[in-house]
């Protein structure tokens, strides 16, 4: 039953390893036994999925704001363009005006030259406190640090696309991706907001965001696998990409008014905090399949699983021991995207919606064909770390 | 029987639990004695050489067991330390506190000091291939957590029994206003009857300072540290880096009154625009922040002359004073003059992330008290900007609603609207 007030996606915007743009993605994970786009030498041992090439002047038209971001925040405007144009709303003056927006952001990029250089000169000084001083006083770019702000992201949106009616960053890996789109999407709901941009953007190839997985351990190593099955292989399972997902939620009514294609509704969107280290993380799964009330027949499961071991086998488990769920591990042809693990899931359950159609095993040996036209679709996020959430995705 | 819901229908937010810690002391008791003294807490840099430095003193926080540890450290141990503060005297259980948490807290990164001692435990390669080598093998994760943003968070979900996911957020010097404002909403869409907002900063490293000093964006009156901070001064030169945090017990009204909570004062609007002009620069005409402050009379449902006091954002920058006096006169037309707008940063310096939150503490103390903390170092007023900054010294006042303004990079505007009593 709908309701004026339901939430409906009637903006995408996407960047990965595969290209830019719904139809792009869709035309490739559409293929059956599509390979991956890998860079496994760049930061060997570590393979990631890179960026495609981007032309940044189609949705940040002007040079000096290109020039005013690092890749990450340039990646983030850019496929929130692509959300705000695929949405009719890029360029309406009132409705940018009128937009609230919520992005899910880590940090932007720092300068490795200047790092480098500084841990370089550490090995012969003792004074460290004062050398970090005398060159972080003569060597940082000033509008670096504007670049590498959280908010930033946000601030580019702002200032590139003239999204304007509010701006919120929330900060937590896959946590800050959930909360971003059930915050969003509960805005709504109240009639508190009747569109909003909200998604994410992570840009992984560079040392500090290898690093950010590593400290602890959770890089995969070694040759290239699906992420199912990385259990076993050396290193920690992870294998990062760079990309972005931007959605724009609309109140139906708001949508319908306007006139605008609706690729589909956000149903339910669940989230929780299990306290991992006692061993809750399998109840946590559990009881977010229950809260999320899945629907009875054959579910569409779009799994954000990152690879990482003990989680994805959580994950893999509970979505397993549900006979009717057909899962697609996204990240074995994206690879993790961090804070926009989340939107880009449920953009690609969005996207299934809307083309009437299941994505075909991205994994042969771990993942069973869907036949059919989903109705409702799935889209997990498990973090790597901590935080889970998960959200319904139904045709409009 | 007290009305329940606000003007728009809405279940009406009061505050039950204040916690505060700043450069003048933990709690809010040290705090609002200082605050109503005069007293600055700003002082020279001891933490880490100021060698190069042009800036050379702060408002940190240097009396607590993390002060010296890094900035996740002491930023976790500034949430917790205002928290159980608020949470004590809200009277709820301080490990099942049974409502969610929203936590502002500035972007973390890896420490430098962690850099140098990761980098130089090998010898072998150099750069960030030695890091990540060394990174893969290291047999503990205490390093890793300071590097993941929602670790600080997480920590205090487990430490006050919070309830489900908790949101990390950073709208820069906003932020703190903003984690109210995300608790506030929580509330009235009846998705919990309590929350915890907090806002912490502990993060002036060496490289934060200079970064914001890259910008000229601080003072570098460094003879008086103590003068540095002059809000709406001719003089004024920039802000002064400092530390804090302030956390607050929000509950429902309803939920307040009926398990017998003291109210403390209410959580009556909440009001944001975002400006599109610049990265660090507000638009010219000031119309995001005029917007937001009008949006949050608008969500409070008060007119611009049941405002009683500006609880100003007032960092001390030549831009932010001349566009937030630019923003408040064109809302509060001729009565600005004569209305006290007074900036707690001239005493405990800019906390960054915690402002928000830390001055929404003291607004609600105003309110409670009826004393108007001053605006110290109001010695050179600035003939472009006429306020009355309540300068120098505190005054008695009657204060029944206040305003509460958080401006900052990357264009957010919030405005807090707290209110004495639920009428």
């Amino acid at each position: 039953m709908s309701s004026p007030h339901d939430v409906v996606i009637t903006g995408i915007g996407l960047v990965s390893s595969l290209g830019e743009g719904p139809d792009a993605h869709w035309q490739k994970l559409a293929q059956p036994g599509l390979q991956p786009v890998l860079e496994a030498a760049r930061f060997a041992p570590y393979t990631v999925h890179p960026l495609p090439e981007i032309d940044w002047n189609l949705q940040i038209a002007k040079r000096g704001d290109q020039r005013q971001m690092e890749t990450w925040q340039r990646l983030g405007t850019y496929a929130a363009g692509l959300a705000l144009d695929d949405a009719g709303i890029k360029g309406n003056d009132d409705l940018c005006a009128t937009m609230d927006m919520v992005v899910a952001a880590g940090g932007g990029e720092r300068d490795e030259a200047v790092d480098a250089a500084i841990l370089a000169a550490s090995e012969s000084r003792n004074d460290r406190d004062v050398l970090l001083n005398e060159k972080l006083t003569t060597e940082l770019r000033p509008t670096l640090f504007l670049a590498q702000l959280s908010n930033l992201l946000a601030g580019n949106i702002s200032i590139v696309h003239k999204v304007t009616g509010s701006s919120r960053t929330f900060m937590g890996e896959e946590g800050a991706g959930v909360a971003a789109v059930e915050t969003a999407a509960a805005r709504i709901r109240s009639g508190q907001s009747t569109h909003i941009l909200v998604g994410g953007a992570f840009q992984t190839e560079h040392s500090d965001m290898l690093l950010g997985y590593e400290l602890a351990g959770y890089l995969h190593r070694g040759p290239w696998k699906p992420v199912w099955q990385r259990q076993g292989a050396e290193g920690g399972g992870v294998v990062s990409g760079s990309g972005g997902a931007f959605l724009v939620l609309e109140q139906r009514e708001h949508a319908t008014s306007r006139g605008r294609k609706i690729y589909a509704e956000l149903g339910p969107i669940v989230s929780g905090r299990a306290r991992r280290r006692r061993g809750e993380l399998d109840a946590e799964i559990a009881a977010l399949l229950s809260q999320a009330a899945l629907p009875n027949g054959k579910l569409l499961a779009l799994s954000g699983a990152s690879g990482a071991h003990a989680a994805t086998t959580a994950e893999k488990a509970a979505l397993d021991a549900n006979p009717a769920i057909a899962s697609r591990g996204f990240s074995t042809l994206t690879g993790h995207m961090k804070e926009a693990q989340f939107p880009f899931a449920v953009a690609l359950a969005a996207l299934a919606i809307d083309r009437k159609a299941a994505y075909p095993v991205f994994d042969a040996a771990a993942e069973t064909p869907f036949e059919g036209v989903p109705a409702t679709v799935l889209a997990t996020a498990i973090g790597y770390h901590q935080f889970e959430g998960m959200a319904l995705v139904n045709a409009a | 029987m007290a009305n329940l819901n606000d003007h728009m229908g809405r279940p009406i937010v009061a505050v039950t639990g204040i916690g505060v810690v700043t450069s003048l002391g933990v709690g809010k008791a040290d705090n609002w004695a200082a605050l109503t003294s005069g007293k600055s807490g700003i002082h020279p840099i001891t933490r880490f050489p100021v060698d190069h430095l042009n800036t050379r003193i702060s408002g940190t926080v240097d009396f607590l067991a993390s002060s010296s540890k890094g900035a996740s450290p002491l930023t976790y141990e500034l949430a917790e330390t205002a928290a159980h503060e608020a949470v004590a005297e809200a009277g709820l259980n301080s490990s099942d506190f049974g409502g969610p948490l929203f936590l502002a807290s500035p972007p973390v990164e890896l420490d430098w000091h962690e850099r140098f001692s990761l980098y130089n435990s090998d010898k072998k390669d150099a750069g960030a291939e030695r890091l990540l080598r060394v990174a893969r093998g290291l047999k503990v994760t205490d390093i890793f957590e300071t590097t993941q943003f929602g670790s600080i968070a997480d920590r205090l979900a487990d430490r006050f029994g919070t309830r489900g996911l908790p949101i990390t957020l950073s709208t820069a010097c906003a932020s703190g206003a903003t984690a109210i404002q995300l608790g506030v909403e929580a509330i009235r869409r009846g998705e919990c009857d309590r929350a915890l907002s907090i806002g912490a900063d502990g993060s002036a490293t060496a490289e934060a300072l200079i970064r914001f000093s890259l910008l000229s964006a601080l003072s570098t009156h460094n003879d008086i540290p103590e003068k540095a901070s002059k809000p709406f001064s001719k003089d004024r030169d920039g802000f002064v880096l400092a530390e804090g945090s302030g956390a607050l017990v929000l509950e429902s009204l309803e939920a307040a009154l009926a398990r017998g909570a003291t109210v403390l004062g209410i959580l009556r609007g909440c009001g944001e625009k975002a400006d599109d002009f610049h990265r660090t620069r507000s638009k010219p005409d000031g119309s995001p922040a005029i917007a937001a402050v009008r949006a949050a009379l608008a969500d409070a449902g008060l007119g611009k002359d049941e405002i009683d006091y500006v609880n100003a954002h007032g960092t001390s920058t030549p831009e932010n004073d001349k566009m937030e006096h630019l923003s408040l006169s064109t809302v509060f037309g001729e009565r600005i003059g004569s209305m006290p707008v007074s900036s707690n940063k001239s005493m405990i310096g800019h906390t960054l992330s915690a402002a928000g939150a830390v001055e929404a503490a003291f607004s609600l103390m105003t309110m409670r008290e009826s004393v108007i903390p001053p605006t110290i170092n109001y010695d050179n007023p600035d003939p472009a900007i006429v306020l009355d900054v309540v300068p120098n010294k505190k005054r008695n006042a009657e204060v029944r609603s206040v305003l509460s303004n958080s401006f900052g990079f990357g264009g957010q505007n919030t405005c807090l609207v707290m209110a004495r009593e639920p009428v």
